[in-house]
């Protein structure tokens, strides 16, 4: 059998012989030829029936052999939608058929076919939703049966990655025009990016025949890529598919295993045309195939489409069809011309000669057959463009349709193009390209005479398919527009025309000349079609490539590790939760601080320099207080509020020159506040340098009543007692010998210092400071000791204790908030929310119950049945031995004593007090000691 | 096989009839004029006709029916949000989603697949809560889950135990759906239409005509209207209509992009979101994987997709079902989020006489069509602003009292 469908060379350039191997379609062992692709080899085979259709589960085979339509798609070795006429076959490969039930060739679900009369245009909006949710059955036994190729939940994809690319020209298209645009722009010096999907170069040269001499074409095709091979100032890559054109000339590119992202000077779209189907009953039955596939298959494949053919002519093109066929020893029964007249081309004259019959001013009818085509019914066309008159049957196995080709438009659409239409000729050009991009060769235009204007038959039984991917035939379209649908987008919308995985590559034209006649306007009012990327569908691993989400660590990453501490991630970093799984490690983290001394790695608070004379101006604007007389040498804390008013971030802004500022920020916010401040100065234009130097520092707190006996048995050139160092003092100097910002700060509330090192010294200082701290006993606490001694202090996380909403009046924190400045961002918002008498106010709370349930963050407050705030932290304090936590309250109950009551895990409820803040130490003497 | 296929398919010759306003000329005056025949503009011609019996309306759009957010938003319900003022809103929205393809005797497909968002941090977790809590007070189906929980939700999820971000839990709003989008302006623009409302597509307003305050017509590119009131339900131009009425509105407009993969075989009910990692997903009953994110980082017009967006959604929807890197992306869009300070949309009353706004719709509007469409109508049938859109006036910008639903959307539309 195979011997017979197979040609011998020169058939089969993409064929190496020498090699052939075994792979495994539907169950069954089948031979392939190294370079045949799945469809190749399975057409080699006698197999043409690839895939059943998404809608009636029609048999479908080779449409295009260019993996231009969805017919091709098999499962490949597990993996779905896999374009049969594009994949090479491989040493065993194992392929199957998609989307049936029972086997490819008895598909059960054909039934759905028969079926077809009862399943109008967007039959699914009519019906399914009686009773009242019945829908909600109705839509599971769909998804049990919609869907093409089945996910393998188990894959793991290969590694993917991403390259990038510069040129001054990208070329896309290696056929003719691309190879003469690549020399020409190569000639003047240009570095020349020339892409081609396929894996030669030679575009349509390689299978098409645009004249009778076949070897003067070849001639041509050798002589391009020869002079192509030469020039230096080309880089050829192939097997690549650009999938997208973007602004200002961004090309994305698929290759093997990458997506290459291009940079080009100019691009040039060099991507040649797409052969269009014609519409008539059974359109779609295997063995009825464009033109240029039956080409594909002759001579990439050296397979034989059929034996006997029929070819359904609109333009000359069919004759370089037919001459093809006779080369390859195909008995060409028929040309159906749909002309009244055949050209005088040499194509044409050659194959009269040839003594083929050409039937004039006919159309194909009807194809005719179960899974493969074994007739066409053939009738005459009268001057309207119907059919009439007897049928003519002609046996067959191979009908080839070449009645017309658009530009290649997708590309040049992305760009923001247009395709245009000329109604008249049925020509079409390309309007619209952006500067730097420009089109050549058969994508820049289809010239009159290749297009026949209506190469569309219905049929009283209809199954004439308009879009092969969504089963729909004229019927539907026609009946969509009459439905009133009438725009072109409406009809795909509503008819689902286009939608498929070929993106109406074959369907938009047929659409655009159906509704144009059904709405009595012109093909080119009514508009063809429109194209956003991809080109061709790309996979999600190309599209993802390696996974980057980075993770940030400190320089103090490796002794939390080494101490066995939990990692927590804050933002894009990672902080040490707790050193140690016990359930009473925060609460000994937390005593060691009170009571002796800790320390906790605070990296990753944000850093920003300001610099510049104004500097102080700029802060002054950017946060709520004022900083003008803040001396050198000095910290302040720093609240940053947005327009509206809300906050948005704190830190400390300390002075360490005139014009010299470095202001922390949160760990989660800092990205977004120095993003803000680069926004507000762009406006501003104030003579101040802003740089964010966050992972520049480390830096460590230590707190605690014994800190300062640390710091001084570390040795420092620092002096440290409170009167030369008080609170919230900044100091340059020496620390165990590194060089060191040190700044007083009492976030939970004792004394402590918070030692700012270059990042690269942060390791060394936490090593001396554990060293030199072991005669005190200091220990390393984590974030959530932290946020509980913080909490003992009152004192708010931004994000956890605000929200979306919260203002400095809110959190009980107008003393941040400078009143006599003319300006500050939100400055105007708060002005007039303070004036508001019902706001809320962020207080403290304690639980005096010891057996009631902790109220978690985020547990809302009622009074009288309705939600009137939240809890926005809480936690047991060892200090203060009771449950305590911040909540929103109505500002008029929440002075200290007042009661509320908290809605927790499964509606218990749990009274609290209003307390005052903070819980500890209210009148700040430890931190200040 | 529903008796209603049967009919079509034992007639003869199709049935076919004609949904909207055929071709013709505008009138020279209608008592309402709604700008943008959108799912909101149709769905305000709807109730208004068939509720309020005023059917002299004419609904203009400058492109073609539902062909502007309504075509690209990726059609999520859902109603667990964080205010009470939103919660009550979204809710009968989706109340009234229920109900709409027997009110319109036309199948919107609403399927309840229910839907998951992701924490990966405690802050996600805390803000999950509160939520919950809002969502239960007020009757909507919406709880906090842990690991074991999100596992039997969702069995073909990677939870990233010691991932970059590990799935510590999630919110669960059993009341999420879907719908299909382009059905909602449909059957609201049929029904209009079958009740006497004109339909005009391709008609573009390029002015309003404004005396003393009061709105008294618009110019549109096929000749001048005049009305007793207008209604603007545009959404992505907001701003740029409104100023043709001398309104500022406080919007940002930012573009918002998503992608549709080729079908296969549905396996993903739920829908699924991670706000950490910026995409959601959810599978079509075609069995396209839709999937999104957040809005573009700055403010812009032009609905062009970018690679960059398409790149960042694929790699973080992979660390979420790392099984679908063999999916393949067929198609690439974007449309225009118009965005309020207060991520709450702006409806009701505006500074101009007989001018009502329907605007400020971010990424949350298809969800609200149902109910728009039925309050709006209420406010222009009574001149009474209804209760559930009265937090939603433009006023409340002026007065500082917004209703801050930042914490509910990013990107878990």
């Amino acid at each position: 059998m195979t011997v017979t469908r197979r040609l011998s060379a020169p058939f089969g350039s993409q064929l190496d012989r020498k090699q052939t191997f075994e792979f495994e379609f539907e169950g069954k062992i089948l031979t392939a030829i190294a370079g045949d692709s799945i469809a190749s080899a399975l057409a080699a085979n006698g197999h043409w029936i690839l895939s059943r259709s998404f809608k009636y589960h029609r048999p479908r085979g080779v449409l295009s052999m260019a993996g231009q339509d969805a017919n091709t798609l098999v499962r490949v070795n597990g993996l779905p939608n896999c374009l049969a006429d594009c994949t090479l076959v491989g040493p065993g490969m194992v392929v199957h058929g998609q989307n049936y039930s029972g086997g490819l060739r008895r598909d059960r679900m054909a039934l759905l076919g028969w079926l077809s009369r009862f399943l109008p245009v967007a039959f699914y909006y009519r019906a399914f939703y009686w009773p009242r949710n019945a829908w909600n059955i109705w839509y599971r036994l769909f998804r049990k049966v919609t869907g093409l190729g089945a996910i393998d939940p188990a894959h793991v994809a290969p590694r993917h990655d991403k390259q990038y690319q510069f040129c001054d020209v990208a070329v896309i298209g290696a056929g003719r025009s691309g190879m003469q645009k690549a020399l020409a722009e190569a000639a003047r010096g240009r570095q020349v990016l020339l892409l081609d999907e396929n894996n030669l170069m030679g575009g349509s040269l390689r299978y098409t025949r645009a004249s009778v001499d076949a070897a003067a074409e070849l001639r041509t095709l050798e002589e391009l890529i020869d002079a192509v091979s030469r020039e230096v100032h080309i880089d050829v890559m192939t097997s690549a598919v650009v999938n997208g054109l973007y602004t200002d000339r961004w090309l994305s590119a698929v290759k093997g295993r990458r997506m290459l992202k291009i940079r080009a000077g100019q691009v040039a779209l060099c991507t040649g045309a797409l052969e269009q189907h014609a519409l008539f009953h059974n359109n779609d039955l295997p063995g009825v195939m464009l033109g240029s596939a039956s080409q594909r298959l002759i001579k990439f494949f050296g397979v034989r489409p059929g034996q006997r053919a029929v070819v359904l002519a609109g333009n000359d093109q069919a004759y370089g069809v037919v001459l093809d066929m006779l080369d390859a020893g195909i008995d060409v029964a028929m040309v159906v011309d749909m002309r009244q007249h055949v050209s005088s081309e040499e194509r044409c004259i050659a194959v009269r000669q040839a003594g083929v019959e050409i039937l004039t001013g006919h159309a194909v009818f009807a194809a005719q057959g179960h899974d493969h085509i074994k007739s066409v019914e053939i009738r005459e066309l009268n001057a309207d463009g119907k059919c009439h008159g007897p049928t003519r049957s002609v046996d067959c196995d191979l009908l080839a349709v070449s009645v017309g080709v658009m530009p290649a438009w997708q590309l040049a659409c992305q760009a923001g193009a247009e395709l245009v239409y000329e109604d008249n000729n049925a020509a079409f050009s390309i309007r619209g390209l952006p500067e730097g991009v420009e089109v050549a060769g058969s994508a820049a235009g289809v010239p009159s005479g290749m297009n026949h204007p209506w190469p569309i038959v219905a049929h009283p039984k209809g199954k004439e398919f308009v879009d092969f991917d969504e089963d729909l035939q004229i019927a539907d379209i026609i009946n969509a527009v009459n439905e009133g649908y009438e725009h072109v987008q409406l009809v795909k919308r509503y008819s689902t025309c286009g939608m498929g995985p070929s993106q109406g590559r074959h369907s938009a034209l047929a659409t655009a000349r159906l509704v144009a006649s059904e709405t009595g306007r012109t093909v080119a009012e009514t508009g063809v079609t429109t194209a956003r990327p991809p080109f061709a569908p790309e996979s999600l691993a190309h599209l993802a490539g390696r996974s980057f989400y980075p993770e940030r660590h400190t320089a103090m990453h490796q002794r939390h590790l080494q101490a066995g501490a939990e990692m927590l991630p804050a933002g894009t970093w990672y902080r040490p939760a707790r050193y140690g799984t016990d359930t009473d490690t925060v609460a000994l983290e937390a005593s060691h601080v009170r009571k002796g001394v800790g320390m906790i790695d605070v990296s990753t608070l944000g850093g920003i320099e300001v610099r510049g004379p104004d500097a102080v101006e700029f802060l002054e604007r950017i946060y709520t207080w004022v900083f003008r007389k803040l001396p050198i040498g000095q910290s302040r804390y720093a609240l940053m509020t947005n327009e509206a008013g809300v906050v948005i971030d704190d830190g400390v802004a300390c002075r360490l020159a005139e014009n010299e500022f470095y202001v922390t920020a949160t760990t989660g916010g800092v990205d977004n506040v120095f993003r803000k401040m680069l926004q507000w100065n762009a406006q501003w234009a104030l003579d101040v340098d802003l740089a964010n130097v966050t992972s520049a520092w480390a830096a460590v707190n230590v707190a605690g009543p014994l800190a300062r006996e640390v710091l001084q048995a570390a040795g420092t050139d620092v002096a440290l007692d409170s009167d030369a160092f008080p609170f919230m003092a900044v100091r340059i100097g020496q620390l165990a010998g590194i060089p060191v910002r040190v700044i007083r700060v009492g976030f939970v509330g004792e004394l402590g210092y918070e030692i700012h090192v270059p990042a690269h010294y942060g390791e060394a200082l936490w090593d001396a400071l554990m060293e030199h701290g072991a005669p005190m006993g200091i220990a390393a606490f984590g974030v959530e000791a932290q946020r509980l001694l913080r909490l003992e202090k009152g004192h708010v996380i931004v994000g956890q204790d605000t929200d979306a909403m919260t203002t400095p009046a809110e959190l009980q924190m107008s003393w941040a908030v400078g009143k006599k400045k003319p300006f500050f961002v939100g400055q105007r918002s708060l002005q007039i929310l303070n004036e508001r008498p019902d706001g809320r106010v962020l207080a403290g709370f304690m639980i005096g119950d010891t057996a009631a349930p902790m109220p978690k963050e985020c547990h809302l407050v009622f009074a009288n049945g309705e939600p009137v705030g939240r809890v926005t932290s809480s936690a047991f304090s060892p200090a203060l031995d009771c449950v305590i936590g911040l909540a929103y309250l109505p500002a008029a109950d929440s002075a200290p004593g007042a009661q509320f009551t908290i809605h927790c895990d499964g509606g218990q409820q749990v009274q609290a007090r209003v307390a005052a803040l903070p819980f500890y130490d209210p009148a700040g003497e430890r931190q200040k000691s | 096989m529903p008796l209603s296929l049967l009919k079509y398919g034992f007639s003869d010759r199709f049935p076919a009839k004609f949904q909207f306003t055929p071709t013709k000329n505008l009138k020279k005056h209608y008592d309402v004029v709604i700008i943008g025949a959108g799912g909101h503009g149709a769905a305000i011609a709807f109730y208004l006709a068939k509720y309020h019996g005023i059917t002299d309306i004419a609904l203009l759009d400058r492109s073609y029916l539902g062909g502007g957010n309504t075509a690209r938003n990726t059609a999520v319900i859902r109603s667990n949000y964080l205010t009470p003022e939103g919660v009550r809103f979204y809710r009968e929205s989706v109340r009234l989603f229920h109900e709409l393809s027997n009110e319109l005797n036309y199948n919107v497909m609403l399927e309840e697949r229910g839907q998951l968002t992701l924490a990966c941090t405690d802050a996600a977790i805390r803000s999950f809560r509160w939520r919950a809590e809002m969502n239960q007070h007020l009757g909507v189906r919406s709880e906090l889950v842990d690991r074991q929980m999100v596992r039997e939700l969702v069995p073909s999820l990677r939870m990233a135990e010691n991932g970059r971000y590990p799935v510590l839990g999630g919110l669960w709003h059993a009341d999420g759906a879907t719908a299909r989008h382009d059905a909602v302006v449909w059957g609201y623009a049929r029904e209009a239409c079958a009740r006497g409302v004109e339909l005009h597509q391709l008609t573009e307003v390029q002015g309003i005509d404004i005396q003393n305050g009061v709105a008294k017509g618009v110019r549109t590119n096929r000749g001048d209207i005049s009305c007793g009131c207008v209604v603007q339900a545009v959404a992505g131009m907001s701003s740029v209509v409104a100023e043709m009425a001398g309104i500022r509105l406080p919007i940002h407009s930012y573009p918002l992009q998503a992608m549709v993969t080729q079908p296969y075989k549905p396996m993903l009910d739920p829908l699924v979101s991670s706000p950490q990692l910026h995409v959601y997903v959810q599978q079509t009953s075609r069995g396209e994987f839709v999937i999104g994110g957040g809005s573009d980082p700055y403010p812009l017009y032009s609905t062009r997709s970018t690679l960059e967006m398409k790149e960042t959604l694929s790699a973080a929807i992979l660390e979420l079902f790392p099984f679908l890197a063999q999916a393949k992306v067929l198609r690439q869009w974007a449309g225009i989020t118009d965005m309020t300070p207060d991520y709450s949309p702006i409806m009701g009353l505006s500074p101009v006489e007989n001018y009502y706004l329907d605007a400020g719709w971010g990424t949350w509007g298809f969800k609200a069509t149902p109910i728009c469409g039925k309050t709006m109508a209420q406010l222009v049938a009574t001149g009474t602003v209804p209760d559930l859109i009265q937090p939603f006036e433009l006023e409340r910008f002026y007065r500082f009292e917004q209703v801050n639903e930042a914490g509910a959307t990013a990107a878990s539309h």
